[in-house]
């Protein structure tokens, strides 16, 4: 029965979070089913304000195997980390 | 004569109570692991309630007795639940029709106690109501998607109402305590539920694609404290640790 219903994967934002983390995967058959699993499997402590479930299938994803191409060329710019900067003490969330 | 309040408390609490237990077996091996942490989360919700209701009904009856006390020292014919929620777990089919049957008037009935004259009532109905309305929605969305699924599912939905549906009617089960409290507003008659309950099935059968059983035979005697054999069952294993090490802890 499991393999063949779709894969889900549940977003989450939590009480003083302020984005939707990624807290794993499920089954279910349908969209509204997803969510219901969701509330039920993640939010069982209290975790949640809000939901997001999306079908694992539409999600893209980059391949291992460009791993190089992809990041290589990031490495060596140091220049592009806000390491040079004071960031004031006002500034919370970055 | 015993304040007929706790004959209420007694109701809703022995429903909740056994239907905790019941699904409560289910923790570890449902088909899906989704389902087996919402069938768990259901049942501490609904213990959650058992435990309110006899402690009510244990503070109304003034004998020093508490809820953990009424719940592992009384025998089945003290009990007063619905033959419903005693029938056995069989399979998955079974359990999540006679949870959505459950739901489907624990709903109705919470509603109506939320206004009761009596306040302990209203408010306990109040507070758990909010997680019932969440477990009829749920309920309802599994008995629609699998009545309406693939023609094992629908019939093994099907089956499962028919098989449960004399013991549904027993929730209406009107007893003599149950006049004085609709008399009082403190409780609904049983029975005046029926039709709105009915209802309901109804309008939820037209995207289950489930037929509702046409028969009118209802199962009497829990109200009075006969029950199926399988109570006896249950209670023996639910009870055993306490009647074998009275007041032993956890």
């Amino acid at each position: 029965m499991t393999t063949e219903m779709p894969l889900w994967e549940v977003f989450i934002r939590s009480q003083h979070g302020t984005a939707h983390r990624h807290v794993g995967s499920l089954h279910a058959s349908d969209a509204e089913t997803a969510m219901s699993n969701a509330r039920d499997v993640y939010t069982r402590r209290n975790e949640g304000l809000s939901i997001w479930v999306v079908l694992s299938s539409n999600i893209v994803a980059s391949l291992p195997s460009q791993k190089g191409p992809l990041f290589d060329p990031s490495k060596d710019k140091v220049y592009r980390h806000p390491s040079f900067y004071n960031i004031p003490k006002e500034v919370e969330k970055i | 004569m015993r304040d007929p309040r706790i004959n209420l408390a007694l109701r809703m609490g022995d429903n909740t109570l056994i239907l905790a237990q019941q699904n409560s077996k289910w923790c570890g091996h449902a088909p899906t692991l989704e389902e087996d942490i919402a069938l768990s989360n259901i049942s501490l919700d609904l213990m959650g309630h058992a435990q309110m209701w006899l402690g009510l009904a244990a503070e109304i009856e003034g004998q020093g007795r508490n809820a953990d006390t009424l719940a592992f020292f009384r025998d089945t014919d003290e009990f007063r639940n619905s033959l419903l929620v005693e029938r056995p777990n069989c399979d998955f089919a079974i359990t999540l029709m006679r949870q959505y049957l459950f739901d489907v008037w624990h709903l109705d009935q919470l509603s109506l106690l939320s206004e009761s004259s009596d306040s302990s009532v209203s408010e306990i109905s109040q507070k758990a109501v909010i997680e019932v309305r969440y477990h009829r929605e749920r309920s309802k969305n599994l008995v629609t998607k699998l009545g309406d699924g693939t023609a094992e599912s629908h019939n093994r939905m099907q089956e499962a109402l028919n098989a449960l549906w004399s013991y549904f009617g027993n929730l209406f089960e009107d007893s003599d305590s149950d006049n004085l409290l609709s008399e009082l507003k403190v409780s609904p008659l049983p029975s005046s539920l029926y039709p709105s309950v009915f209802q309901k099935l109804c309008n939820d059968s037209k995207s289950s694609t489930l037929l509702i059983p046409k028969s009118k035979f209802r199962q009497k005697g829990a109200a009075k404290g006969y029950h199926t054999e399988n109570l006896g069952y249950i209670l023996a294993e639910m009870q055993y640790l306490q009647r074998t090490y009275p007041n032993s802890k956890w």
